[in-house]
């Protein structure tokens, strides 16, 4: 079974993509490191290997879960699926 | 369900002086400051299986920058990879130091200062000296040395999302598995835990640790916020971790801090100093750049390394084996000849982070054991000394 994304905690709200890019509106499947655990998403952009996606809808000011931290904010309305990358979050640092 | 490997309880190692054990048996010589170079590489280029550890630096320096280099000098001489030590110098005392430092281990070392004889004269004298050193080393013997004398250090470099995704984190699960076994660990590379710093100074295995670390990296904080100009935001993460699929400097910062496992620092160290709270999982304040972490970390003691890349960073040290992995398929395809340990298919799925650490923990026991590490067999030998501020 391919692997499309993979999240590293089961807190986290965006996972990386690690196959070549996914398509929109593609069925995707996430597997879940800390846990071991598969869960499905379905795209709605299209993203590049590396790059993440978000795993549930995200409003301005929420914050961006990665390995179970904070990684920064939503600048600008997220939906589950979407592209999450420099254009809809910010560091909370500088 | 895979069973989990057995670890391994000892490695063949070379017993020193001082009851530590190195992987590897070198006998260096150690220029003291950067005039003295061609005289040390003279020496190692007349007696085979000597190295030279040329440098930029070691004149005019003041204050804490010198004590650093002294301390950086006689660590490099002391660590336990290094059989005996050639030390050459420009003046006398200087010289006397680094050698009367070095000879608290017990290992054999022996100091020529060039001034009133010249690089020939020095060169013959060095050179009679490390023929009998090394001919006296060849015959050393890989003997069991139980685990706890492994001292592992780690650093990633040239990161991109699968370090912190794969690398990374199998570094990490070695150190989970290693820790009991009563290893010293450490890692370094102050600036580059910039927004994980309060859940690492939480890895505090006491509130002194915890403290120390909060202050090291805010002294460190307020250096690059005092030199910073507008250009900080695009050099981290930089461009090249962007493309890549990087965000921000805390989503950077957190997969740096994978390496360490689920482990917990003891102490927080100086540039190149030594443990002394015993075993376990130490933080030294260092660069982020690659060949000056591992240079300090040797000099700290550390004898064998860990070095997980995402781009491919193609690091090595003259002294202190650097094992790279690397969980991007592009750079195990296009770079294989620098890569020890490929754990690509944790991507795939087709390796767990378990198995992946025991995948490492084979490497770094072949490596322990006296396999050459890729660095070693292609030449990389950065022996690069961190300088504090300006000579005198």
């Amino acid at each position: 079974m391919t692997t499309d994304i993979i999240i590293h905690d089961e807190k986290d709200n965006v996972g990386v993509v690690v196959i070549d890019k996914i398509t929109p509106k593609q069925d995707c499947a996430c597997w879940i490191m800390e846990n071991d655990k598969t869960v499905q998403i379905q795209s709605i952009d299209e993203i590049q290997l590396g790059h993440k996606i978000a795993m549930v809808d995200l409003n301005e000011g929420d914050t961006i879960l990665k390995y179970g931290h904070d990684i920064g904010k939503v600048v600008k309305s997220i939906k589950k699926g979407e592209h999450v990358h420099v254009h809809n979050v910010k560091t909370k640092k500088w | 369900m895979v069973k989990n490997m057995e670890i391994p309880k000892s490695f063949l190692g070379y017993k020193r002086e001082n009851g530590r054990a190195g992987t590897r048996n070198h006998v260096i010589i150690l220029p003291v400051d950067d005039i003295s170079n061609a005289c040390a590489e003279a020496v190692a280029n007349n007696i085979k299986g000597t190295i030279a550890l040329p440098h930029s630096y070691g004149r005019l320096q003041f204050g804490a920058d010198l004590e650093l280099h002294f301390r950086t000098m006689i660590g490099t001489g002391s660590n336990p990879n290094v059989a005996a030590v050639i030390v050459i110098g420009i003046e006398p005392k200087w010289t006397k130091k680094i050698v009367d430092g070095i000879a608290k281990t017990g290992k054999p070392v022996e100091g020529y200062h060039i001034e009133r004889t010249g690089d020939i004269g020095t060169v013959m004298k060095a050179s009679k000296k490390a023929q009998e050193f090394v001919m006296w080393a060849s015959e050393k013997q890989r003997e069991e040395c139980p685990m706890s004398d492994l001292w592992i250090s780690v650093k990633c470099g040239e990161s991109d999302t699968t370090s912190g995704l794969a690398a990374n984190p199998t570094v990490g699960n070695l150190m989970d598995k290693l820790e009991p076994m009563g290893v010293h660990l450490c890692f370094g590379e102050t600036s580059e835990l910039t927004g994980a710093e309060q859940v690492c100074a939480t890895r505090g295995a006491t509130p002194e640790a915890s403290e120390k670390f909060m202050k090291t990296w805010s002294s460190y904080n307020d250096f690059i916020l005092k030199e910073a100009t507008d250009d900080l935001s695009e050099s981290q993460p930089t461009a090249g971790n962007i493309a890549g699929g990087l965000t921000t400097i805390e989503e950077k910062a957190f997969g740096n801090f994978q390496k360490i496992g689920n482990c917990k620092f003891v102490d927080v160290l100086e540039p190149a100093e030594e443990p002394k709270k015993g075993k376990g999982l130490y933080f030294m304040d260092t660069s982020s750049a690659a060949a000056e972490c591992v240079t300090l970390q040797a000099a700290a003691g550390f004898n064998i390394h860990l070095f997980p890349t995402g781009q491919g960073n193609i690091v090595g040290n003259p002294i202190e084996p650097v094992i790279k992995l690397t969980a991007n398929p592009l750079t195990v395809k296009g770079m294989g000849e620098h890569i020890d340990c490929d754990v690509s298919k944790i991507l795939s799925r087709e390796m767990n982070m378990s198995q992946a650490g025991d995948e490492l923990i084979k490497t770094t026991m072949r490596v322990a054991n006296g396999r050459l590490t890729c660095a070693e067999a292609l030449g990389h030998k950065e022996f690069v000394m961190t300088k504090l501020y300006r000579s005198a």
